[in-house]
C-alpha cells in the first residue's frame, strides 16, 4: 500500500514539473481530456438544437398558417416549396421524423448524456480523466460522423427520411412508399449505426470510471445525485441501444436484401411483392424495447442535475437522498417492461395490453416521489434564483404537468381515442422534450463557470427563462385540447375535416408560441458565445457547492487537480448543518474539523477518520523525506 | 500522453478489476443484449405461425467442437503464460487462432449446407434468422480473432508474462464468451425449430 502510494505521488509530481504543451489539433480537436470532450459534445448539441428547431418552425407555420404562402422559403428550400407556393407534403413527413430524431438522439441523448457525462464525472467523483480517454474521443468522433451522415440526408434529392423517428415497416422498408424512404432513409440507418456505436462506447466509459476511478472516500452512498443519474443513464443505454442495433440490422437487410423480416403480403399498385412471413409488429417490438428505456435516457441525467442545482440553490440537502436512489433504480428497471404500452393499438392481445398498463402506471410512483423530493427540497429554503435553479423548478413544473398526461396515456382503453394525437404529442414534450431540454440548459448555466472560467449574465438568462418557460406552456397547453380532439399527428393538413375548423385559432396561436419560443432561444445562444470570451471572470466556487468540481481551478488542466486529488469525507448536500460557520460544507472538509456541526453518529466516525488520515499523513512525510 | 495515460491508471482503484477488463466485460453486455434481442424476436415471429422448418446443417456439431477445443487451446496457453512458458504459450495461441479460423470456415460451410437444403437468407424469416445468427456471431468471431493475432504477436516480443497478464486474460474471456455464445445460439436453434 504504502509503496504504491510513494509510487503515485512521485508520478504526481513529474507531471506538474513538466508543463504539458498541446498543439490545435490535440487540444481542440483530437483532444482525448473529457472536459473538451464535453464541450465538443454541448456545441454539437447546441448546432443540432437549433436544426431541429428550426425545423418544427418550418412545420408550424403549414400547421398554424395552412393558407400562408412559403414563397419566402424558396431560397433555402428550393423544390421543397411547390409552384402555388406550399410545402411540399412529404417534405413535410421529413421535417417531422427529421425534428424527431434530431431532437431525441442528437440533442437531449448525445448533447444532454454526452456533454454533462463526460464533463462532470471525473470533476465530481474525483478522476484524472475517464477510464479510456481514447475510446471517449472515438465516442465524440462516431457522435460527429453520424451527424455529418444525417445533416447530408437533409440535402439529398429525394429527402431525408420521411417514416417518422420510429421507421416503423413497412413505410420505411420499401422505397416505393414514399420518397424519404429511399437514399434518405439508408442514409437515417447508417447514421444511426454510428450514433449507436458513439452511445455505447460512451456508456462502457461512463460505468467503467464511476466503478473504478472515485477517489478515496466517495463510497456510493457519497456519490452526488448527478453521478447517480448519468450511471444509471448509461446502464439503461448499454443494455437498450444494442436492441435497436438488431432491429435496425434486420429493416438493412429487409431494404436492401429483400429479407422478409417485417415485411408480408404487400401489394404495391395492384402488384404482390415476393415478401412472405414478415411481422411489422415484431419491428414495433424491438424498437420500442430500445425506444421506452430511451425517454428515460433522456430523462435520467436532466432529473440528475436538477437535483443538484436544486439543492445547492435551496441552501438545503436534498431532501430523501436514498428515496431519490432508489427511484431512479425503480425507473431503470421499469423502463425495460413498459415499452408496450406505445403499442396499445398495434392489434395486440388485450391481457398483454393490461399487463404493460400495470407495468406502466407503477413508474408513477417513482416519478412521484422525485416530484415530491424536489418540492421539499425547495420548501422553506434559502431560495437562490439563479437562472439555473429557474430552469430546473421550470423542469419540475414539466414533470408534473407532463407526468399527470402520462397516467391518461398509459390506460389502454384511453388510449384508443387519444394514441397517435396531438394529445400524445402534448404529453411527450412536456414531460420529455421540455424537461430534459430544461435540466440541459440549467446544467448549463450552473457549470458554466467550470466549463469557460467565466459567468454567464444572469439577467439575460432570467429573459430566457421567462420566455421559454412561458412559451413552452403555451405550444403545448392547447396542444391537449387539440389532440382530444381528435387531431392526428404528423398530418400535412385537416383542412377536410369540418371540425378542424373550430381550431384554426388555436393551431394559429401554437404556431406563433413556438415561434417566438424558437427566437427566445438565441438570447441564450448570444449569452453562451458571449460569456465564453467576454463574461465576467468567475470565482472558485461561485455557487457556494459542495461537490468535487469546485476544488478544482478556475480551468482545470489536463489531470483536473494539481497534485494530489483530495479525498472525500462526507456526502455531497451538507447545506445550511446546524452548528457550521457557514451554510455549506464542501465534501472535502473532514469531519473532525466541523466538531460544531457533526451529528452523533457522525462524531463517532470522527476517531476513524483520523487514524486514516494519520497513516496517509506518514506516508506523505516518507515520500517527502525521499526527495 | 503515455506518462498521463500511466498516470490516470494508477488512480487508486475501488474495485480490484482493471478499467480495460471491466469495460471488456461491459461490451460483452452488449453483445449479450444483441443476441437476446434477436433470440427474442425469433420466438415472437415463430409463435405468429407461417414458419419454414429445415434441417439444421450437421456441420454444426463440428464447429461446436472446434469451438470448445479452441477454448481449451486458450485456457492452456493462458496457464503457460503465467507460468512463463513461453513456448507452450505460444503454440498454444498459434493453435487457437487456426482453431479459430477452422471455426469460421466451418460456418461457412454451414451456410453452403443451408443453401444446399434450398433455405436461402432470402425467403420465410425461419432461414433468414439462422444466417443473421450465425453472420454476427462470426463478424463477432473475427474481432475475437484479430485480438487473438495482437496477443500473439506481443507473446513474441515477450509482452505477455506472468506479471503482464491483462490483454492475455482480456482475450481468454472474449474468447470463451464467444464460444458460449455460440453453444447459447445452436442450442437455441435445436431447442427451438
Amino acid at each position: 500500500m504504502a509503496t504504491a502510494s510513494a509510487a503515485h505521488h512521485d508520478t504526481a509530481h513529474d507531471h506538474h514539473d513538466h508543463e504539458h504543451h498541446d498543439n490545435f489539433i490535440t487540444k481542440y480537436i483530437f483532444s482525448q481530456d473529457h472536459k473538451m470532450i464535453g464541450k465538443q459534445f454541448l456545441v454539437t448539441g447546441i448546432f443540432w438544437a437549433l436544426i431541429g428547431g428550426f425545423l418544427s418552425v418550418l412545420f408550424r407555420l403549414q400547421l398554424g398558417f395552412p393558407d400562408l404562402s412559403l414563397e419566402f422559403l424558396r431560397p433555402l428550400l428550393g423544390g421543397w416549396i411547390d409552384e402555388a407556393g406550399k410545402l411540399d407534403p412529404t417534405f413535410y413527413l421529413a421535417l417531422v421524423t427529421m425534428h424527431g430524431t434530431i431532437m431525441v438522439f442528437f440533442v437531449l441523448t448525445a448533447g444532454l448524456s454526452g456533454t454533462f457525462s463526460n464533463f462532470l464525472i471525473p470533476l465530481q467523483i474525483g478522476a484524472r480523466d475517464m477510464a479510456s480517454g481514447f475510446m471517449n474521443m472515438l465516442s465524440y468522433w462516431f457522435f460527429f460522423i453520424s451527424g455529418v451522415i444525417m445533416f447530408i440526408s437533409l440535402f439529398i434529392k429525394t429527402g431525408p427520411a420521411g417514416g417518422g423517428w420510429v421507421i416503423y415497416p413497412p413505410l420505411s422498408a420499401l422505397e416505393q412508399a414514399i420518397p424519404g424512404s429511399g437514399l434518405g432513409m439508408t442514409l437515417w440507418l447508417v447514421a444511426m449505426v454510428f450514433f449507436i456505436a458513439s452511445s455505447l462506447m460512451g456508456g462502457i466509459n461512463y460505468i467503467t470510471t464511476i466503478i473504478n476511478l472515485r477517489t478515496k472516500g466517495m463510497s456510493f452512498s457519497r456519490l452526488p445525485l448527478t453521478i447517480w443519474a448519468f450511471f444509471l443513464t448509461a446502464v439503461i443505454g448499454l443494455l437498450s441501444f444494442p436492441v435497436l442495433f438488431g432491429a435496425a440490422l434486420l429493416l438493412v437487410f429487409d431494404r436492401s436484401f429483400g429479407t422478409s423480416f417485417y415485411l408480408s403480403d404487400i401489394y404495391v399498385a395492384g402488384e404482390a411483392l415476393p415478401n412472405t412471413g414478415g411481422s411489422p409488429v415484431l419491428f414495433q417490438h424491438l424498437f420500442w424495447f430500445l425506444g421506452h428505456p430511451e425517454v428515460y435516457i433522456v430523462l435520467l441525467p436532466a432529473l440528475g442535475i436538477t437535483s443538484e442545482v436544486i439543492a445547492t440553490n435551496s441552501r438545503k440537502p436534498i431532501f430523501g437522498y436514498k428515496a431519490m436512489i432508489i427511484s431512479m433504480l425503480g425507473i431503470t428497471i421499469l423502463s425495460f417492461i413498459v415499452w408496450a404500452h406505445h403499442m396499445f393499438v398495434s392489434g395486440m392481445n388485450p391481457f398483454l395490453g393490461s399487463i404493460f398498463m400495470f407495468l406502466t402506471l407503477i413508474i408513477a410512483v417513482p416519478s412521484a416521489v422525485k416530484v415530491f423530493n424536489y418540492l421539499t427540497t425547495l420548501w422553506r429554503g434559502n431560495l437562490v434564483f439563479t437562472p439555473a435553479m429557474l430552469f430546473s423548478i421550470g423542469l419540475v413544473s414539466f414533470f408534473i404537468s407532463g407526468g399527470l398526461t402520462g397516467i391518461f396515456l398509459g390506460n389502454s382503453a384511453i388510449d384508443i381515442q387519444l394514441h397517435d394525437t396531438y394529445f400524445v404529442v402534448a404529453h411527450f414534450h412536456l414531460v420529455m422534450g421540455s424537461a430534459s431540454f430544461f435540466g440541459m440548459v440549467a446544467g448549463v448555466y450552473h457549470w458554466f463557470p467550470k466549463m469557460f472560467g467565466r459567468m454567464m449574465d444572469a439577467k439575460l438568462g432570467y429573459v430566457h427563462f421567462w420566455l421559454t418557460f412561458t412559451g413552452v406552456y403555451l405550444v403545448f397547453f392547447p396542444m391537449h385540447y387539440i389532440g382530444i380532439a381528435g387531431f392526428p399527428r404528423r398530418y400535412y393538413s385537416w383542412t377536410n375535416f369540418s371540425f378542424t375548423d373550430l381550431y384554426t385559432d388555436l393551431n394559429m396561436f401554437v404556431s406563433a408560441a413556438a415561434i417566438i419560443t424558437f427566437a427566445a432561444q438565441f438570447i441564450f445562444l448570444f449569452n453562451f458565445f458571449y460569456s465564453m470570451f467576454r463574461g465576467r471572470k468567475a470565482t472558485l466556487n461561485p455557487w457556494r457547492s459542495n461537490t468535487l468540481e469546485w476544488t478544482t481551478p478556475l480551468e482545470p488542466g489536463h489531470g483536473n487537480w494539481p497534485g494530489e486529488i483530495p479525498a472525500v469525507y462526507r456526502w455531497p448536500y451538507d447545506y445550511s448543518k446546524p452548528g457550521a460557520a457557514e451554510d455549506f460544507i464542501p465534501q472535502t472538509v473532514p469531519l473532525s474539523q466541523t466538531p460544531e456541526s457533526n451529528l452523533p453518529h457522525e462524531q463517532e466516525m470522527v476517531k476513524l477518520e483520523l487514524e486514516i488520515m494519520k497513516e496517509e499523513a506518514e506516508v506523505l512525510v516518507a515520500n517527502e523525506s525521499k526527495h | 500522453m503515455e506518462r498521463e495515460l500511466k498516470y490516470i491508471d494508477m488512480v487508486e482503484q475501488p474495485i480490484s478489476m482493471h478499467p480495460k477488463k471491466f469495460a471488456l466485460w461491459l461490451f460483452m453486455v452488449t453483445v449479450v443484449m444483441i443476441f437476446a434481442g434477436l433470440t427474442s424476436a425469433y420466438i415472437v415471429r415463430q409463435s405468429e405461425g407461417n414458419w419454414l422448418d429445415y434441417d439444421l446443417p450437421n456441420i454444426f456439431w463440428l464447429t461446436t467442437a472446434i469451438a470448445v477445443a479452441s477454448s481449451l487451446t486458450l485456457h492452456w496457453a493462458y496457464y503457460s503464460a503465467k507460468k512463463d512458458n513461453f513456448v507452450n504459450l505460444r503454440v498454444g495461441m498459434i493453435l487457437t487462432v487456426l482453431l479459430g479460423v477452422a471455426f469460421l470456415v466451418g460456418q461457412w460451410y454451414s451456410w453452403v449446407a443451408m443453401v444446399d437444403r434450398q433455405v436461402f437468407f432470402v425467403g420465410n424469416p425461419s432461414g433468414s434468422f439462422l444466417y443473421v445468427f450465425t453472420g454476427l456471431h462470426a463478424a463477432h468471431l473475427i474481432s475475437g480473432v484479430i485480438f487473438l493475432i495482437i496477443v500473439l504477436i506481443s507473446t513474441f516480443r515477450l509482452k505477455v508474462h506472468s506479471r503482464a497478464m491483462v490483454t492475455m486474460e482480456m482475450a481468454t474471456t472474449y474468447w470463451h464468451f464467444l464460444g458460449g455464445l455460440w453453444i447459447y445460439l445452436f442450442m437455441f436453434l435445436l431447442l427451438n425449430h
